[in-house]
């Protein structure tokens, strides 16, 4: 008796691409718009990325229903969190509690998988890069989704950013400027686009720094 | 005169038809300090007077957030109040997870006096011993509702619990067919009036009271010092010319208050 095999399975993948870059004072967190499933789109106009705290932005591609659910999961937990602690949470504090969020679905994991992006408790940029259930460590700059082959090479030979378990203890943060950052996104994004089918339309770029959260877009290929 | 046989739990009726351990319970509100909320069409307004035990200690925190369009001013038990707040903002957190709209303040209130009936009803549990203003906002506009430990609640356009809350009553009774219109300035204005109102006589500083707004396009926060402080300043000058009026009135309203509690007539959670 062979045994039986599911004939449905529970996740899909929408694919899509999440970058983010974290600078001196400022991150930089970008993904596509475009939500597909197989060789079709479901829409042009998806946001993949969610504020989750004041100077904490998390962008997230693979299983959007997943995605949603985590970012509510998150979304309850912090305020739970600033209702006992009357204050935001750090981008390290959301860091560890989403690593914990996800490994706590170990055996029915979230399929998504996400960058936070923010400021540290000094006003750095940090970037948290993880995997499905919940491992994670904190880079200099990450990439995430279907684009993430094309995107990762790319990013490392123009920032090469050291590990942080090096010893001397180096900066993981870029030395570039914030709007040489954001060039460099949406080059990166421009030249994923041109191969990886699950990401063009449109990237959505979230800028975090002292003054706040600002967004802005850039048009990629439709094709 | 039968009080001390029926009075041990909260499961026992006495021959009149009364629990008291509730009304025990609905006493600790009285001797909790004052907490007074007042409506308009748009915004509610929460105040209270700090109380600390000592000199060297800080004050209790007798308002809560409870979510951005419902907070709460509590008088009586403060754990108890700080337990139920707790209670209040999981639902708020869980109803709008699941309807991704925020709980009407209604929902709300009935949840919480369901869950203070139960505490009325079993044998090895007491009643909660704080009463709750509730204030909120939602798409049938601002509502205050006072909870309290028998169960029961009521819907307010002014009202005022614990200690001396008589004298804020009776101010929030002669202002309260003005609130409806009124601005939201003059909302919080008036509370201020209603909280100096407890003070019998003791000067209304910000450190002694804490006020708190929820209103259309306002999310619940508790105003900061520097801001009720300069609003005590801007009337307190208009103050001194009401001095005469308001300690006339106090007078009169002492009375009723002594009356009320100690004798056989209709139970409080009644009326």
């Amino acid at each position: 008796m062979v045994k039986q095999q599911a004939n449905w399975s529970p996740y899909d993948n929408n694919g899509g691409s999440c970058v983010a870059i974290a600078g001196a004072d400022y991150c930089v967190i970008a993904a596509d718009t475009r939500m597909s499933t197989g060789y079709n789109i479901l829409t042009r106009e998806y946001s993949k990325i969610c504020k989750l705290a004041d100077k904490c932005v998390m962008a997230s591609s693979g299983f959007q229903a997943d995605v949603k659910a985590l970012q509510k999961q998150l979304a309850a937990r912090h305020l739970i969190y600033q209702h006992q602690h009357n204050k935001q949470m750090s981008c390290p504090a959301m860091a560890q509690l989403l690593s914990n969020t996800l490994y706590y679905k170990r055996f029915f994991p979230y399929y998504s998988f996400n960058v936070l992006g923010g400021l540290d408790n000094e006003g750095k940029g940090c970037v948290f890069t993880y995997d499905a259930v919940g491992s994670y460590e904190k880079v200099g700059y990450s990439s995430q989704g279907s684009g993430s082959t094309l995107i990762t090479p790319f990013l490392d030979n123009q920032l090469k950013s050291p590990s942080p378990l090096l010893l001397p203890v180096q900066d993981a943060v870029t030395p570039l400027v914030e709007a040489e950052a954001i060039d460099l996104v949406k080059t990166v994004f421009a030249s994923a686009s041109e191969r990886d089918i699950y990401t063009g339309d449109k990237i959505e770029i979230v800028v975090v720094n002292a003054t706040g959260i600002r967004r802005e877009y850039m048009e990629l290929r439709k094709d | 005169m039968f009080r001390n046989q029926y009075d041990t739990d909260v499961t026992t009726w006495s021959p009149a038809g009364r629990l008291f351990q509730v009304e025990y319970a609905m006493e600790a509100v009285k001797q909790g300090s004052a907490a007074i909320g007042l409506r308009s069409k748009t915004h509610i307004v929460l105040g209270c007077v700090n109380k600390a035990n000592s000199e060297l200690s800080s004050h209790q925190k007798k308002i809560f957030k409870v979510d951005d369009h419902i907070g709460v001013a509590i008088a009586g038990l403060t754990a108890d109040g700080r337990v139920l707040s707790r209670y209040m903002r999981n639902e708020c957190i869980n109803y709008s997870f699941t309807y991704e709209s925020p709980l009407p303040v209604g929902r709300l209130v009935v949840q919480l006096a369901d869950k203070a009936q139960v505490c009325t009803q079993r044998s090895w549990k007491r009643p909660y011993g704080v009463g709750l203003l509730v204030a909120g906002l939602d798409e049938s506009g601002a509502h205050l509702y006072y909870n309290c430990p028998s169960g029961n609640y009521f819907e307010y356009q002014a009202f005022a619990i614990g200690s001396r809350s008589q004298a804020a009553k009776t101010y929030l009774e002669r202002k309260f067919e003005n609130f409806t219109d009124a601005s939201r300035d003059d909302l919080v204005k008036d509370a201020l009036m209603a909280i100096r109102e407890t003070l019998q006589g003791e000067t209304l500083k910000s450190s002694v009271c804490t006020i708190a707004v929820v209103g259309v396009g306002e999310p619940f926060h508790i105003l900061d010092q520097g801001t009720v402080q300069q609003m005590i300043d801007a009337f307190e000058i208009v103050g001194e010319q009401e001095g005469p009026d308001a300690a006339a009135g106090q007078e009169a309203s002492a009375e009723p208050e002594q009356g009320a509690g100690a004798g056989e007539g209709v139970a409080p959670m009644d009326i």
